[in-house]
């Protein structure tokens, strides 16, 4: 039997969703337009005020946010409340240029520990259970979110952080965890790691919350089997609170939408315009209860559809699909944002030409990202190791700017495909989408 | 002193040396020595050639990339013990030795080595004092493949 963390919320009419949404945006935005003097100035821009949006019909009229915006206001242009009413700053990976930074009041962590709580629950989550958090913990908001979200079910919390799988699985087993939270590919190579050691009949998991990165049905089917549990996936961006945003039921047909809280639109990435229901488009958020970090209408970039057709678990909250691309250049790779023009900065930086190829892969279940780049005269040498500590200096530096590892691969001159005299930069092989 | 060694750049693939090989034979080209160090995913082509200036022009035009470098290279008597006494004259000069290698050429009872090391200038002086070395350079090695 489904159950909820806030029955009466979950399942309420579309009509009293609305009427929510209605009285929550209208002050909003005029808190908004009052105390953030950088998305005033865009409605002027646009020659809206606040009196202009009376309820979520006028929602069109407002001005979108990007993470252009994000970054010209780093770090504190887009606050809703001073620093003083703050208790607590989460980041995305990523550099200082591309680097988001979202605050928060106590408020807004109660609110966004109820989005996660909601997602444990729908996923079967009790005060009876285990509930073992290896997202990691610290500036990311995978550890911290599901963290709140698990001591608000009840749950006994295990806050494992990412990394050190043989403590991980050992605390498994000696703990009785029965919900893991992780990245669906730290997920994988759990489950790998555990039916290797013949450790499958040990542990007591009977469900996984994984979210931060695409997967596919298939990774799902995989983790299914290997672990004997239900796999369900969670959605969340930074900018908007973290993973809760949107949560799988046991349905499993789309993400559930936290709408009390985050309004969605779908729209066309190229014009901006609000797309009928049932299009494929980007997905825009505006946050209307946060008050640290208050967006308004903030482009994803997710690529997705809303379903707001009435799902048989009993929840009435529209349900997006999972992400099917991107419509701006970003790769998610082992659950880090990765912009090819970062790796583009390094290796300008380390004197290397800008030919250069970007290939992600998935090999057992880990994402592998690979740079390939052409040799120069400059770079080369007859000696071996000058060259390989020059290949070895850009691993190191990619590293410092991503965050994440990347295989550097040196290859001939003009081997790198160009097509219609453009080179094809990136090569996701993964077919997440 | 030196003589002129060609480094290339090879991607680590089936036919690749292949590839090259035919550019050389294509120039007439001859070869006199050849070695590769490798790593995961390239190779560095160390070639020594009848017409290094030729060579380079040839090979960049085909759009390889190479470097020229000079190295030392000795004849050496071929016959067992005969590295020993030049390498630890070497070794006891404090002169470290980056990667060497050998080759023959049409003279009987002789054996060469290039060698590449940190110090070239000291390593040509001890090279000069070892007994039973006699250094090389450019056109001391045409002579050993009779050439004019």
């Amino acid at each position: 039997m489904e159950r909820y963390f806030h029955p009466e919320i979950e399942c309420a009419s579309r009509e009293q969703i609305r009427a929510w949404q209605n009285e929550r945006l209208v002050p909003q935005v005029r808190h908004v337009y009052e105390n953030v003097p950088y998305y005033r100035h865009l409605m002027e821009e646009k020659g809206v005020t606040p009196d202009d949006v009376r309820s979520v019909d006028d929602l069109y009229k407002l001005p979108f946010l990007t993470k252009e915006d994000l970054r010209i206001a780093y770090p504190y242009g887009l606050m809703g409340r001073p620093l003083s009413d703050c208790v607590r700053i989460q980041s995305t990976s990523g550099t200082t240029g591309r680097r988001v930074v979202a605050f928060y009041t106590q408020h807004d962590l109660d609110l966004w520990e109820d989005c996660c709580a909601r997602a444990i629950v729908a996923a079967g989550g009790t005060k009876d259970d285990v509930c073992h958090v290896c997202y990691g913990y610290g500036l990311f908001t995978g550890g911290p979110g599901l963290n709140g979200g698990s001591h608000k079910v009840g749950c006994l919390t295990l806050p494992m952080s990412s990394g050190n799988t043989d403590r991980q699985i050992q605390f498994m087993c000696d703990l009785g965890s029965t919900i893991l939270c992780c990245t669906p590919s730290y997920a994988a190579y759990l489950a790998e790691s555990i039916c290797e050691r013949g450790l499958r009949d040990q542990i007591k998991l009977k469900a996984g919350i994984f979210g931060a990165e695409a997967w596919t049905e298939e990774m799902r089917q995989d983790i299914q089997n290997k672990l004997g549990i239900k796999a369900y996936d969670i959605y969340g961006l930074t900018e908007i609170s973290g993973p809760g945003v949107s949560f799988e039921c046991s349905d499993q047909h789309g993400m559930h939408i936290n709408e009390d809280h985050f309004i969605p639109e779908i729209i066309d990435p190229k014009t901006g315009e609000v797309l009928p229901e049932g299009s494929v488009g980007e997905l825009v958020f505006t946050c209307i209860t946060k008050e640290a970090f208050p967006l308004l209408r903030y482009r994803t970039r997710d690529i997705c559809v809303l379903n707001y057709e009435k799902c048989p678990c009993g929840r009435t909250h529209v349900r997006m699909s999972k992400p099917m691309g991107r419509s701006d250049d970003m790769l998610i790779i082992r659950g880090v944002n990765v912009f090819p023009s970062q790796i583009e900065t390094v290796l300008l930086n380390k004197g290397y030409p800008a030919n250069y190829q970007i290939v992600v892969s998935r090999e057992n279940n880990s994402d592998k990202l690979e740079v390939q780049v052409e040799m120069t005269p400059e770079m080369f040498s007859d000696n071996l190791s000058q060259v390989a500590s020059r290949e070895k200096e850009l691993v190191d530096a990619l590293k410092s700017m991503l965050g994440i590892h990347a295989i550097v691969k040196l290859v001939a001159p003009k081997t790198i495909a160009r097509s219609e005299g453009k080179a094809v930069r990136v090569i996701d092989k993964r077919n997440l989408y | 002193m030196t003589i002129n060694q060609i480094s290339v750049f090879l991607e680590n693939r089936p036919g690749q040396l292949a590839e090259f090989t035919k550019l050389l034979e294509e120039n007439q080209i001859d070869m006199r020595a050849m070695t590769i160090a490798e790593s995961q995913d390239f190779g560095i082509l160390r070639l020594v050639v009848d017409d290094p200036y030729k060579t380079v022009s040839v090979v960049k035009e085909a759009g390889y990339i190479c470097a020229v470098t000079p190295v030392l290279a000795v004849e050496i008597p071929d016959k067992p013990g005969s590295l020993v006494g030049m390498l630890a004259k070497l070794g006891e000069g404090g002169v470290n030795l980056e990667y060497t290698y050998a080759f023959t050429a049409r003279k009987k009872d002789a054996a060469y080595m290039a060698l590449r090391v940190n110090d070239p200038e000291k390593a040509a002086k001890l090279l000069s004092e070892a007994a039973e070395a006699r250094p090389l350079c450019q056109e001391d090695l045409g002579a050993l493949f009779g050439e004019a």
